[in-house]
């Protein structure tokens, strides 16, 4: 397509091969979750027996969802926004969502990494004295009780300024580009991640009372698997974890070659997450269950999540470990370091890449006008007295009812509204290896919408009758409800206002490809049908046919005499 | 450890990890550029000579 000038191809950048976008992808499905949040899912869901729903939610929901991402924007070659508008001018709203999601998770995802990096340093020190769960909460975060939760601005130094390099670094990493700074943090971190979390394994397994931790994460309860519950543990731990239906994946895929193997790629990339996150729970129930022996505990007691399981179970192991402690300490927290620095940075290139089609902006334009609006909000929300409350409020709201949805509502409409399940299996079969059918079509069009909706629907529940962690109403409502609601009013909003003429949505691909046609219904989209043809980007091929001649339906006069 | 608890732990590491392992191998089997691509309709594309 030789005939469009390089002047109106979209400059986005890509990633130089297969390995380089699957270590970039393994890095942002590899997160915080796959830590702190998968050991005592399983431990609670039936513990050995858990294994079995779980890897009946990995193939049956989690990478078709994957190989959806993929095919979305690996076809149509943009940002989310600009994806779902080329596949179709009325789900944009879809991707617009999914970037405001993204703008939450971003803003607090940075203080956990923050802290993160100050419990390494503590690690050394031991700053935590005696009581880290005091330590965490009085001192270090100075925070109030959730009955007590408000937005206030008194900020707390030792937060603030891990936060500032965190960011500093996030917007540094992405400044460099998509194969420099983000294939490239990848490359390095995820080796380090690993070798640092086996060694800790190592260690784990070593110390007394390991055996009784693993005993406790293992032993099977059968029982557990005739529990509904159970299995909605196992599809929305594998749903959270993979990063899954809210940008990631599908901005990452649009930096891929043409001829890349989606699928093959997405099956390293969905086992290697479900890899780790076992790793991980062999190291925390090792780690778990020497805690528990040194206080004469069961595990029962000591078994915990998320800031609770990291930021004072881990310091108080470290405690006990005597000399060992800081070698613990180092390898932990540096591995949440690790873990979440390329999860944060997937999650703001989400939004970069839809502001950089948008505005057709370079890379560090666009970094900067991301990056630096939300460095400031972070800064300014998160790093004081309230800011934990906040932090806890948002992240269960935006994942419940913002990914939760978000994903819902894509997955019905790809599936009943657009159609365009059908054209995404053959994109993806074209230049795959592992060859997905229409079984892929039923897990991501019936079995998916059917396990998000019975989430989101007990999750309404459980929040409309107990409200949320005990804290007050206008809070909730605000940075809950409020926040959530935004941002679908937002992602309409967005979709409505006009792309500038200068925008990548006006641009064919860096290579000088034309865009795939929109998937277009010929009776329903009539007109759009006809707009997509006058569009000098847009390749023609597989629109709908041209109708057939009246003529050839109609019967003559003398065929209907006949 | 229990008996069941080990046979629970193996079994885990062996599906997940071995997953990881039969992926990595069926990717290495498939270098890039070796995938016959195919167009919208499933046909292939610059058909082998």
């Amino acid at each position: 397509m030789s005939e469009l000038s390089s002047g109106n191809r979209a400059n986005r950048g890509a990633f130089s091969g297969r390995t380089a976008f699957i270590l970039a992808a393994i890095g942002s499905a590899v997160g915080l979750g796959n830590i702190w949040r998968f050991p005592y899912v399983a431990y609670s869901n039936g513990g050995g027996a858990f294994i079995l729903p779980y890897i009946v939610a990995l193939l049956t929901a989690g990478i078709p969802l994957l190989f959806l991402d993929y095919a979305i924007g690996h076809r149509y070659r943009a940002s989310a926004p600009l994806s779902f508008r080329r596949l179709h001018r009325l789900t944009e709203p879809i991707g617009w969502w999914q970037v405001l999601i993204c703008v939450i998770i971003g803003i607090y995802y940075a203080v956990i990494l923050g802290w993160a990096a100050q419990y390494f340093i503590f690690s050394f020190t031991r700053a935590w004295g005696d009581d880290p769960g005091t330590f965490f909460i009085g001192e270090y975060t100075q925070s109030l009780g959730a009955a007590d939760a408000h937005l206030g601005f008194d900020f707390v130094p030792g937060v603030l300024i891990p936060l500032i390099i965190v960011w500093v670094a996030v917007v540094a990493v992405l400044a460099l580009g998509v194969q420099k700074g983000i294939a490239g943090t990848s490359v390095i971190f995820m080796p380090i991640l690993v070798v640092m979390f086996v060694a800790l394994v190592v260690i784990g397994l070593t110390l007394p009372g390991a055996a009784q931790g693993l005993d406790a994460l293992f032993t099977p309860d059968w029982s557990a698997l005739t529990n509904s519950s159970v299995w909605v543990a196992a599809y929305g731990q594998i749903f959270f974890s993979l990063s899954v239906a809210f940008g990631i994946m599908l901005t990452y895929s649009s930096y891929l070659k043409k001829d890349t193997d989606l699928t093959g790629s997405g099956l390293v990339v969905g086992f290697a997450n479900s890899s780790f996150e076992i790793l991980a729970g062999i190291g925390v129930f090792a780690a778990l269950g020497f805690m528990a022996q040194t206080a004469g505990q069961p595990v029962q007691e000591v078994a915990g999540a998320g800031i609770g399981l990291a930021f004072i179970a881990f310091p108080t192991i470290i405690n006990q470990a005597g000399a060992l402690g800081t070698v613990i300490g180092v390898l932990f927290f540096g591995s949440l370091v690790f873990a979440a620095f390329t999860s944060m940075i997937s999650i703001v290139e989400v939004i970069i890449a839809a502001v950089q089609d948008k505005f057709g902006l370079a890379r560090v334009p666009a970094v900067l006008v991301v990056g630096i609006p939300m460095a400031l909000v972070s800064l300014f929300l998160f790093p004081t007295t309230t800011g934990l409350n906040l932090l806890d409020v948002m992240d269960a709201f935006v994942n419940n009812f913002g990914i939760v949805a978000a994903a819902l509502v894509a997955a019905v409409t790809l599936t009943a509204g657009f159609a365009a399940l059908p054209t995404l299996r053959n994109h993806l079969n074209r230049s795959s290896s592992f060859k997905v059918g229409r079984v892929w079509q039923l897990l991501v069009g019936g079995v998916s919408p059917v396990v998000l909706g019975y989430i989101l629907i007990g999750e309404l529940q459980k929040v409309l009758t107990e409200g949320y962690g005990g804290m007050p109403q206008g809070f909730v409502n605000t940075f809950g409800w409020g926040m959530a609601g935004l941002l679908v009013v937002g992602a309409i909003v967005l979709s409505v206002l006009p792309w500038p003429a200068k925008s990548n949505a006006a641009k064919v691909d860096s290579d000088g490809d034309l865009i795939p046609s929109p998937i277009l219904d010929r009776l329903v989209d009539a007109g759009r049908v006809e707009e997509a043809r006058a569009n000098p980007i847009i390749d023609n091929e597989s629109l709908p046919p041209e109708p057939p001649a009246r003529r050839a339906q109609i019967p003559t006069s003398e065929e209907a005499a006949r | 450890m229990s008996t069941s608890a080990i046979i629970m732990m193996v079994l885990a590491i062996a599906i997940v990890w071995g997953g990881l392992a039969f992926a990595i191998v069926f990717l290495l089997k498939h270098p890039e550029g070796s995938v016959q691509l195919l167009d919208d309709h499933g046909r292939p594309l610059n058909p082998p000579s």
